[in-house]
């Protein structure tokens, strides 16, 4: 499984994924957000949608002092929650800026690629794509 | 309401004393809901009766409502202060990134009072406010590079607000907008200049919370059946594929669409005007509202090429919808998409109301027309209908105005009138410009009645062409459909739905999405609140001197043909005094 951006150009800004992805907290608002759609330079240049890459060896985990991000087989890390000091080094280790913050935890929230954010995307910008076979991870 | 929700936190800030502070107002936003019913009370509580609007006591507020970052399309924020432009009641509405924006930083509202020294621009993030020093964006000719310049200093990316003011607004012009997000606009009744007379540029606010409901699995349903009837159902399809320019053919063949100063209501050179034409050879994106799947905001490239290197060109995204058609096009008689554009592009990079100057720029191409007045009066620059170019520079030279006359357009029509005369063809209602709808009798009911917000918009073109087209109904039906319907809207406005989803947010689905939320209200209560809310924002408008018995309605309406045939005095004058006893 792994998430990916189909075609940013699509992209209309109205943060219909990142309401989706903090939805699945059960309550509303952004705070649990781990997707990222930012204007590229002013909306009038269009947006940049910022998801997690499930990277192979991934940097956010290299620098995590408690080992509370664990690398998944496939790519990708999850969190251990109990083991985060909310040190932040995961948060600066990610050179796409696709580990999030919730602010009121003081934890990253971190993508576990579930796809939620592409079902509720009107315009067909992100897709999941569930067949391991068919994922690249160029 | 939620013991959690932040909405209930009111954010006071004095721009003299340079201090900021909060006060919990949950008794307020459990009467009033928020947006335009909240925001109300709070412009009743800080502003003085009877102040100049540029004063520094007069107070400007912001408000969101409960369903803003809990339901999609719930994306509005309605702005309330004394209006410069006609003296009473200022209530302007936006979407952009706005209301997202204010509702995740953890407030329900803010007040800004005083005047700042220097000009300044605030910065809102973390529960604190940072007063910064905007002296070197002050005077910038063009309003988005004061934009840029604060989205390269603040944090906040994706999830942040941006408004600011352009020049028209330095200047007090009493049209000016506050832009936010490039292409959303508090418009209409002089926001702008209210944030100029406090020397204040702009804001930036961000954040991102949690909104707590009371019923998790109801919660995803409910946000499911909305977005779904959002994104798939007919409901909302017009917004979404041509948006709002759909109704320029539609009101063109009823005769019901302004062309040059309403001297008449239709023409056979606006096709490649139409919503149609428009998609097919300009249309390059499409770009949404935060939380607004529906994407209405319809973007054009405009491509100028330069006059000494045929190789360069400049290209702009400039947004477009029916109202800007209207005035900048059909209004002033420019027929061509690219002119039409180019002048659109010159009143965003000013900052005043589109409505508006369309009006003043048309009444001015007439009044030359008639010779009431002179080249001397507009610094000798050649205007004729359809010259884009020409208005490009008038536009200029109204918001700096240098000629007593000059300096009068900058106060609207209604003023210019005044003075210069040619009122029978100023084409304004309670002192604000006319939109695009030329429908018949109960449109022109809705705009003097000074109903809804400051758009002028009101339920009245859809009973002209629902009701009026080929029966009649007395006008004192009319002002009662008008009012009722106005019950409704302010809710739509207080809990802050966009009123493009009227068609989704009926009382009940109102009624059960502030159930989760922890607002207990059926649909009968909340039409009483409603009336409440639009009878409150009378009294405003009454105290400040709105007055059925001053208000002039422009000759010309009576005389272009309308679709309906029944614009006559004797059913606006019984319609407006039937409304005055309902309404006092």
């Amino acid at each position: 499984m792994k998430l990916s951006v189909k075609d940013a150009m699509r992209c209309v800004g109205c943060q219909s994924c990142m309401f989706a992805c903090s939805r699945r907290s059960g309550n509303a608002g952004l705070s649990n957000t781990c997707i990222g759609v930012r204007s590229t330079g002013g909306i009038s240049r269009g947006y940049t949608v910022i998801v997690c890459r499930s990277c192979k060896n991934p940097p956010c985990a290299n620098v995590c002092p408690t080992g509370a991000l664990v690398p998944q087989k496939n790519g990708g890390v999850r969190l251990k929650a109990s083991k985060c000091i909310g040190c932040g080094f995961c948060k600066e280790a990610c050179i796409i800026d696709a580990v999030f913050w919730n602010e009121e935890q003081n934890k990253p929230v971190i993508c576990v690629q579930c796809g939620i954010c592409a079902e509720y995307c009107p315009y067909d910008v992100l897709e999941l794509i569930k067949d391991e076979k068919e994922v690249s991870y160029e | 309401m939620n013991e959690n929700d932040t909405l209930s936190r009111v954010l006071y800030i004095d721009l003299t004393k340079k201090k900021f502070w909060v006060k919990g107002r949950k008794e307020l936003f459990e009467k009033y809901l928020g947006g335009t019913g909240v925001a109300t009370q709070l412009l009743m509580e800080e502003c003085p009766e009877g102040i100049d609007p540029f004063s520094p006591e007069s107070p400007i507020i912001f408000a969101v409502g409960p369903l803003t970052g809990v339901f999609p399309l719930a994306s509005k924020t309605c702005a309330m202060f004394k209006s410069p432009h006609t003296g009473d009641l200022g209530e302007s509405h936006a979407g952009g990134r706005s209301a997202i924006a204010i509702r995740m930083a953890g407030y329900g509202a803010i007040v800004i009072k005083g005047a700042s020294e220097i000009p300044v621009y605030l910065s809102i993030h973390d529960g604190k406010v940072f007063f910064k020093n905007a002296e070197t964006l002050w005077g910038m000719k063009d309003g988005s590079i004061p934009a840029r310049v604060i989205r390269q200093n603040e944090k906040g990316e994706g999830l942040r607000a941006i408004f600011r003011i352009g020049q028209a607004g330095e200047n007090l012009v009493t049209y000016s907008n506050v832009i936010t997000e490039t292409y959303r606009h508090f418009g209409r009744l002089g926001l702008g200049a209210v944030f100029g007379s406090k020397k204040l540029k702009g804001l930036i606010v961000s954040g991102k919370r949690m909104i707590e409901v009371t019923n998790k699995k109801e919660y995803r349903k409910l946000y499911n059946d909305i977005y779904n009837i959002a994104t798939d159902s007919p409901v909302m399809k017009k917004y979404h594929d041509i948006g709002t320019p759909v109704n320029i053919k539609t009101l063109n063949t009823l005769k019901a669409l302004p062309i040059k100063n309403l001297q008449k209501s239709t023409s056979e050179s606006i096709e490649p005007l139409t919503g149609e034409e428009m998609a097919k050879n300009h249309l390059a994106r499409r770009v949404a509202c935060a939380h607004c799947p529906v994407a209405c905001i319809h973007l054009a490239y405009l491509r100028e090429p330069y006059e000494d290197d045929p190789y360069f060109f400049k290209t702009t995204p400039v947004g477009y919808d029916f109202e800007l058609i209207y005035s900048l096009g059909t209004m002033v008689g420019i027929y061509d998409p690219t002119q039409m554009l180019k002048l659109i592009d010159k009143v965003e990079e000013v900052g005043v109301d589109a409505m508006s100057m369309g009006v003043i720029l048309a009444w001015i191409t007439e009044m030359l027309e008639r010779n009431k007045i002179s080249g001397a009066d507009i610094e000798e620059l050649q205007i004729k209908w359809g010259d884009a170019d020409a208005y490009i520079k008038l536009v200029d030279k109204i918001t700096h105005p240098k000629t007593a006359f000059l300096k009068a357009c900058a106060k609207g029509v209604d003023f210019a009138a005044n003075k210069y005369g040619g009122k029978e063809f100023a084409m304004q209602f309670g002192k604000n410009e006319m939109p695009g709808y030329h429908t018949g009798p109960a449109g022109y009911l809705g705009f003097l009645l000074g109903a809804r917000h400051s758009h002028l918009d009101n339920a009245g073109y859809s009973i002209d062409q629902k009701e009026l087209l080929d029966n009649t109904l007395a006008p004192e039906k009319v002002v009662d459909k008008l009012l009722d319907e106005e019950a409704i809207r302010q809710i739509l406005s207080s809990i802050a739905v966009c009123f493009f989803a009227r068609g989704i947010y009926n009382l009940k689905l109102v009624s059960q999405g502030l159930k989760l939320l922890g607002f207990n209200l059926d649909e009968n209560q909340l039409h009483e609140i409603g009336r409440q809310i639009h009878l409150n924002k009378y009294q405003f408008k009454i105290r400040e001197g709105f007055n059925f018995d001053k208000l002039t309605i422009p000759e010309r309406i009576y005389e272009t043909e309308d679709p309906t045939g029944q614009i006559t005095k004797e059913f606006i004058q019984t319609g407006l005094d039937y409304a005055q006893k309902q309404i006092n």
